[in-house]
C-alpha cells in the first residue's frame, strides 16, 4: 500500500473540499434569493452576504458552543442546526431529514440530547451546546468515539455524529442497562446502513467500562 | 421557512397579552411540531412568542392531586419519581411517544396542542379541510391506513396523534387554562373535540387561552396498568392503535377500571361503556373480550384502515390481560 502522502495529496483534497463547501453555501443562498422579493435580489447581486443579512430582522444571541462563547446575530427562522453548520462552521452535526425524524442532527443542549433541526437558534439564548466536535480532547478521542471505531459502529458514517451524541446521553440518563433498553432509547437515531448491532455493542461496551462521560 | 418576528415572554400574563395584540402571532414552547409544520408551509405565523421560559415546570402533589406545569418536559414527567409512583400509566404512555431527543424538547402543554400527522394535512398540494376549510378531505377515499374508525365525519377522518393524552383522558385529568376572559378548568375528555363540520378546530380552547397546567386526581391505579401501542416498528412511530388500561383489582374482581384508546379518533377515545361493563366482574380473557366488543360499537372503517376493526379489540384485550397480570 502506498504511503499516505504519495497515495493522496491531502492538502489538495482539503482545498477541494473547502471549494465545494463554499460553492454549496453560495448556491443555496442564491436559491433562497430566487424566492425573495426582487428589490432584495437586486440589492444582493452586488454584495450577497451583507445586503441579504441586513434585509431580515436579526436577533442578538449569546450562546456557548463546545466551551466557546459566541455573541451572534441571527434571523428568528434559523435553526440551531443551520447556525452550527453555516455560521459557526461546525459541519460535524449532520442534516438528515431536517424534520425531526432521523436523529442525525442530535446535539446536547445544557447536557440534554435534543434535535438541533427542530430547535430555533434564538430560543437557545444563554444555553450551552455540545456537538460532536466538542467531544475529543485534542487527539484523544472520547470513549464513545473509540468504541464506535472498535465495534465498527457505522458504514457510511452520516448518522454517526448523531448516534455518538445520543449514545453518550443514553448512558448518562441511565438508559443503557441492557441491549433492549439501549435499542429503545436509541430509536430516535436512524441508521440507513443498518449498523444497529454494532452501535448497540459500542454503547454497551462504554457503559460496561464505567468511564466518566 | 418564511421569516417571522420573535418575542420572548416570562409570565403567563405577558404571553396572553402579547398574543391578543397580534392576530397572526402564535406561541411556541418545545417547537417539535410547530417548526416542522412551518418548514412544510402548513402553518405560517408572522410572529412567534416564545413561552418556553414561563415558570410552569413544576411537578408536585397538593391537596391529594398531582399538578404538572404546562412547560414541564415530556422526559421530566416520564422520569419523575412522584409520577412513577402515583401515576405509572402516564409514564408508560409518555415513554411510548416519540424519541428521547423529542421528549427532552416537547412540553406537556405542547403535546396536547400537537396537530394530526395525516399526510393530507401535511401536504399543501393536497385537499384537507383541517388545513384549508372547504378544500375537501383527501383521506376519505384516499390513503387512510392510519385514520379514524370512531367519531369521524365526511369532512375529516384524521386521528389525534398523542400517547400522553390517551393516559390523561383515562386518568380523568383536568386542564388548567388562563385566558383574556379569566381562568377555566376543562375536563380532559372535553379538551379535544371531534371534527364534525369544523375539523380545523382540534380542541375547545378559545384564541388567547393558555394552558398553564394539568391536575390529576388521586386514584388507585398504581400497579395494574399498561399502555400497549401497536405500530409499524417497535419504537419511534405513531400508533396504529394504542390502549391505556388501568385496573383496580380486589383479588380477581374488578373494583374499578379505566380504558382509553389512541390512533382511532380525532380525540383521545375513552371507552366508558366497556368500563361500565367490566366493573364488578372477574378479570378474565372472555370478560375482556366481551368488553372489547362493546367498545367497538359504532366503529367504521374507510378501506385501508379496516384492519383496525380487528386490531383495536385485540389490543384492548391484550392491554387488559397485561395490566391484570402485573404484580
Amino acid at each position: 500500500m502506498a504511503t499516505k502522502g504519495s497515495y493522496h495529496d491531502q492538502s489538495d483534497d482539503k482545498a477541494a473540499n473547502e471549494g465545494r463547501r463554499k460553492f454549496l453555501k453560495q448556491s443555496s443562498l442564491l436559491t433562497a434569493l430566487a424566492v425573495a422579493p426582487t428589490h432584495l435580489v437586486k440589492a444582493a447581486e452586488s454584495e450577497i452576504d451583507e445586503k441579504a443579512a441586513a434585509y431580515f430582522e436579526q436577533v442578538p444571541l449569546s450562546i456557548e458552543v463546545n466551551g466557546a462563547h459566541h455573541k451572534l446575530s441571527v434571523e428568528p427562522r434559523v435553526t440551531l442546526l443551520d447556525l452550527l453548520r453555516e455560521q459557526l462552521a461546525l459541519s460535524g452535526t449532520k442534516k438528515g431529514c431536517d424534520h425531526g425524524q432521523c436523529g442525525a442532527c442530535t446535539v446536547h443542549v445544557n447536557g440534554k440530547r435534543v434535535l438541533s433541526c427542530m430547535s430555533l437558534a434564538v430560543m437557545q439564548e444563554g444555553k450551552k451546546v455540545t456537538t460532536i466536535e466538542g467531544l475529543a480532547d485534542g487527539d484523544r478521542l472520547h470513549p464513545m468515539q473509540e468504541a464506535f471505531i472498535k465495534h465498527d459502529g457505522f458504514q457510511c458514517g452520516y448518522c454517526t455524529p448523531g448516534q455518538i451524541m445520543s449514545g453518550i446521553a443514553c448512558i448518562r440518563e441511565g438508559h443503557a442497562n441492557s441491549e433492549d433498553e439501549i435499542r429503545e432509547y436509541m430509536s430516535g437515531n436512524i441508521c440507513r446502513c443498518g449498523a444497529y448491532p454494532n452501535i448497540v455493542k459500542a454503547i454497551a461496551d462504554v457503559k460496561k467500562g464505567g468511564q466518566q462521560l | 421557512m418564511i421569516n417571522f418576528d420573535y418575542l420572548r415572554v416570562s409570565t403567563p400574563k405577558a404571553a396572553i397579552e402579547a398574543l391578543s395584540r397580534d392576530s397572526n402571532a402564535q406561541w411556541i414552547a418545545g417547537g417539535t411540531n410547530l417548526i416542522d409544520l412551518m418548514k412544510k408551509g402548513v402553518m405560517a405565523p408572522q410572529k412567534l412568542i416564545d413561552i418556553s421560559n414561563l415558570p410552569l415546570k413544576e411537578i408536585k402533589k397538593e391537596g391529594g392531586k398531582i399538578h404538572i406545569g404546562a412547560m414541564a418536559l415530556n422526559s421530566d414527567v416520564a422520569e419523575n419519581e412522584l409520577i412513577q409512583k402515583e401515576q405509572p400509566l402516564l409514564c408508560l404512555a409518555l415513554k411510548a411517544g416519540a424519541s428521547q431527543q423529542l421528549r427532552n424538547m416537547a412540553t406537556v402543554g405542547g403535546n396536547m396542542m400537537q396537530r394530526t400527522r395525516c399526510p393530507y394535512f401535511y401536504n399543501t398540494d393536497l385537499p384537507c379541510n383541517k388545513r384549508q376549510p372547504g378544500s375537501g378531505c383527501g383521506a376519505l377515499k384516499g390513503f387512510n391506513r392510519m385514520h379514524a374508525i370512531f367519531g369521524a365525519s365526511d369532512k375529516c377522518i384524521a386521528v389525534h396523534p398523542s400517547d400522553m393524552c390517551i393516559a390523561l383522558v383515562a386518568l380523568d385529568a383536568v386542564v388548567l387554562v388562563n385566558g383574556p376572559k379569566g381562568d377555566r378548568r376543562i375536563p380532559f375528555s372535553d379538551f379535544h373535540r371531534l371534527p364534525g363540520e369544523t375539523p380545523q378546530k382540534d380542541n375547545t380552547l378559545d384564541r388567547g387561552e393558555l394552558i398553564i397546567g394539568l391536575e390529576i386526581p388521586d386514584n388507585p391505579y398504581k400497579k395494574n396498568v399498561h399502555y400497549l401501542k401497536v405500530r409499524d416498528r417497535s419504537s419511534y412511530a405513531f400508533a396504529l392503535v394504542s390502549v391505556a388500561a388501568a385496573l383496580d383489582l380486589q383479588g380477581n374482581s374488578i373494583n374499578d377500571v379505566r380504558l382509553a384508546m389512541g390512533g382511532v379518533a380525532h380525540k383521545p377515545w375513552r371507552l366508558s361503556e366497556a368500563e361500565a361493563f367490566l366493573k364488578g366482574k372477574n378479570a378474565s380473557e372472555p370478560v375482556f373480550r366481551e368488553a372489547a366488543q362493546l367498545a367497538m360499537r359504532g366503529a367504521k372503517g374507510y378501506g385501508q384502515n379496516n384492519f383496525k376493526l380487528k386490531l383495536a379489540p385485540n389490543t384492548i384485550v391484550e392491554a387488559l390481560k397485561t395490566a391484570a397480570a402485573k404484580s
